[in-house]
């Protein structure tokens, strides 16, 4: 009996717990959305806890167009697209080759990633940024694409964690049978690699769907506006209009939520094997 | 007499050492046997594609190394370790990022962080994000450890607790920018739970603005941590329980010495993360305070010295300062932590 009377509090406890979490969570996002949907008057004259009662959708096509929201999410798209694939081929090869094959400097080419993954890519842009510039890259989406690809290591780690886990069997079985190396890559282990590229395309969509830093620095002009950097735009001419600022955060944070709830079992995987690697 | 009998001339026979392409024949499809390797299990070759099976796998390794390092290594070179060694570099000049001649300044540069309090004094400013890490990651494992238990709606409540963290990291600091205003919605909040002597001016109170901002990190980054704890814990042998149970452990024991210590690496690895995160903190400060004085992280500084006031020099020190000190804690942590369980 007193077991059970001490199950039931403890339940309480975690269900209160949960509960509170919960709303700590969701009070902002209400507070956001609540916010976004009033127009001028119902601003001034609603308490910033009510919800209107004419919802002033009006502020979402403002918002949308006075901060070019189209085209940045064009933009950050392109970036996506370019910088997932190319992480995808780019990974797989270096990965077949450092982990099916014996040769001299291998050592020093694995040194290189893990040095790289160990350097916070953000501290080194002061000399990046001469580097973007020579290259004439400066002020382009390629500036983005490129240091993308270039600058991040931790896709290598997940390759080859994933990579020792295909029978090199297979390999040899496709050897057997006079398949090229070339063949072995593209027949047997980039498709075999599908579970670890689909953990690098979702950490690095949201590593760049995030990114404010970069493309600040790389992409200053307006037309090639991404997502963060759009917003961050709204600062200066709406600097007074929270429910337009807020409506903008809204229509940004909308895709990826939607992404999150159909791809939500991939993406708890996917965070989880980017953290945890070796 | 059959296409595959045609005795190939000279021209189409394949030259080593260079691929072959499959040409389309007429009639019924054959493939032609030109080496010994190159056998009926082909016959999938299609048409276009691109065969050089007569190389051999010797000299198949040495161009599959270097055409599939190539690129990559390029781009590594280019945007990630050619800069770091330039940044090194840069911090023994003056340079002021654009004209073409380097002053050599010596250690200047770095003597100047150490002296100068508003460089590296920001530091203080990243504690309470460093504070913020450590209750998030303790936030984050009793989450992790519920959601673990037995608990209705466990789904529910995983996908909602998550949410803050796929959110775009402007949109987030903008939406506490607003609940932050003065008799703002916090403000508001505080007052119907009877806790007015708490309010505040959140973003204008030196004493109070940088917990502020840290607890956007937290709000922000806790899902992260909750999501690696469960996996963890759900990965865990259900067999240990069931012993520890017969044995008559309870719940507190089970936890301490068994579901704590088998978490240990994964501890580590999230401190490790968000340990590193709150010395980096950027983005928080940035848009929400335009990283004034009262809020400057050391990296908003170094964005700052190097971007608006063009002392290159100066800052690359900073980034390398930097870059040792997330070296040190982070070996002081593994030292701490790899230590306690030799002594274990």
């Amino acid at each position: 009996m007193k077991r059970a009377w001490h199950d039931t509090v403890w339940d309480v406890v975690k269900y209160v717990f949960l509960v509170f979490s919960v709303l700590c969570v969701l009070f902002p996002l209400y507070i956001a959305v609540a916010n976004s949907l009033k127009s001028d008057q119902d601003y001034i004259n609603l308490g910033i806890l009510q919800f209107p009662s004419h919802p002033a959708w009006s502020n979402y096509v403002t918002a949308w167009t006075g901060g070019a929201l189209g085209n940045a999410f064009f933009n950050t798209f392109t970036i996506i697209v370019l910088a997932v694939i190319g992480n995808v081929l780019l990974g797989t090869m270096v990965a077949y080759v450092l982990g099916r094959f014996e040769f001299p400097l291998k050592r020093l080419v694995l040194g290189a990633y893990v040095f790289v993954m160990f350097i916070p890519t953000i501290t080194t842009q002061v000399a990046t940024f001469g580097i973007v510039k020579n290259l004439g890259l400066f002020d382009t989406r390629w500036s983005m694409v490129l240091l993308y690809l270039g600058a991040s290591a931790v896709q290598i780690f997940i390759y080859l964690q994933f990579i020792r886990q295909i029978p090199v069997s297979l390999d040899e079985a496709a050897m057997l049978e006079g398949a090229s190396y070339f063949r072995i890559y593209r027949s047997v282990i980039l498709p075999l690699l599908t579970p670890a590229s689909v953990t690098v395309a979702i950490l690095q969509t949201i590593a760049i769907y995030n990114d404010l830093y970069s493309p600040y620095l790389y992409m200053p002009s307006v037309n090639l506006g991404v997502v963060s950097t759009a917003l961050l735009r709204f600062q200066g001419p709406y600097s007074a209009q929270w429910n337009l600022i807020l409506a903008a955060s809204i229509i940004i944070a909308i895709p990826a939520v939607l992404l999150y709830l159909f791809l939500q079992r991939y993406i708890f995987a996917g965070i989880v094997n980017g953290a945890v690697r070796e | 007499m059959g296409a595959c009998d045609t005795p190939q001339s000279p021209m189409n026979r394949p030259q080593a050492g260079h691929p072959v392409r499959v040409q389309p024949v007429g009639g019924p499809p054959c493939i032609q046997r030109v080496s010994p390797v190159w056998d009926d299990t082909l016959s999938e070759a299609k048409e276009g594609d691109v065969v050089s099976l007569h190389w051999s796998y010797r000299t198949q390794k040495a161009v599959l190394i270097i055409s599939f390092l190539l690129i990559p290594l390029a781009l590594l070179v280019t945007f990630s370790i050619y800069p770091f060694f330039k940044l090194i570099y840069y911090s023994f000049t003056s340079w002021d990022g654009l004209s073409p001649t380097f002053t050599w300044v010596g250690f200047n540069n770095y003597v100047q962080i150490f002296k100068n309090p508003a460089l590296f004094g920001a530091f203080a400013h990243n504690f309470s994000y460093f504070v913020g890490g450590i209750v998030q990651n303790i936030f984050a494992l009793i989450l992790a450890l519920v959601l673990n238990s037995r608990i209705r709606a466990r789904n529910l409540f995983r996908t909602i607790l998550f949410v803050p963290y796929i959110l775009n990291s402007v949109a987030v600091v903008y939406i506490f920018k607003f609940m932050y205003l003065d008799n703002g919605a916090l403000d508001i909040l505080l007052n119907h739970l009877g806790l007015s002597h708490l309010e505040t001016s959140w973003l204008g109170n030196d004493a109070v603005v940088n917990w502020s901002l840290a607890f956007v990190s937290f709000w922000q980054y806790f899902p992260f941590n909750m999501v690696i704890y469960l996996a963890a814990l759900q990965s865990l042998p259900q067999d240990m329980y069931e012993a520890a149970s017969l044995d008559g452990a309870s719940r507190w024991q089970t936890l301490w010495f068994i579901t704590l210590p088998n978490l240990k690496s994964i501890i580590q690895i999230n401190l490790l993360l968000t340990v590193s995160g709150a010395l980096e903190a950027f983005n928080i400060p940035f848009v929400m305070t335009n990283a004034s004085p009262p809020t400057a992280t050391f990296l908003t500084n170094t964005m700052n010295v190097a971007f608006t006031f063009h002392n290159f020099g100066l800052a690359s020190a900073m980034a390398i300062v930097l870059l040792i000190i997330v070296f040190i804690v982070i070996s002081i942590q593994q030292w701490l932590l790899g230590g306690r369980r030799e002594a274990a």
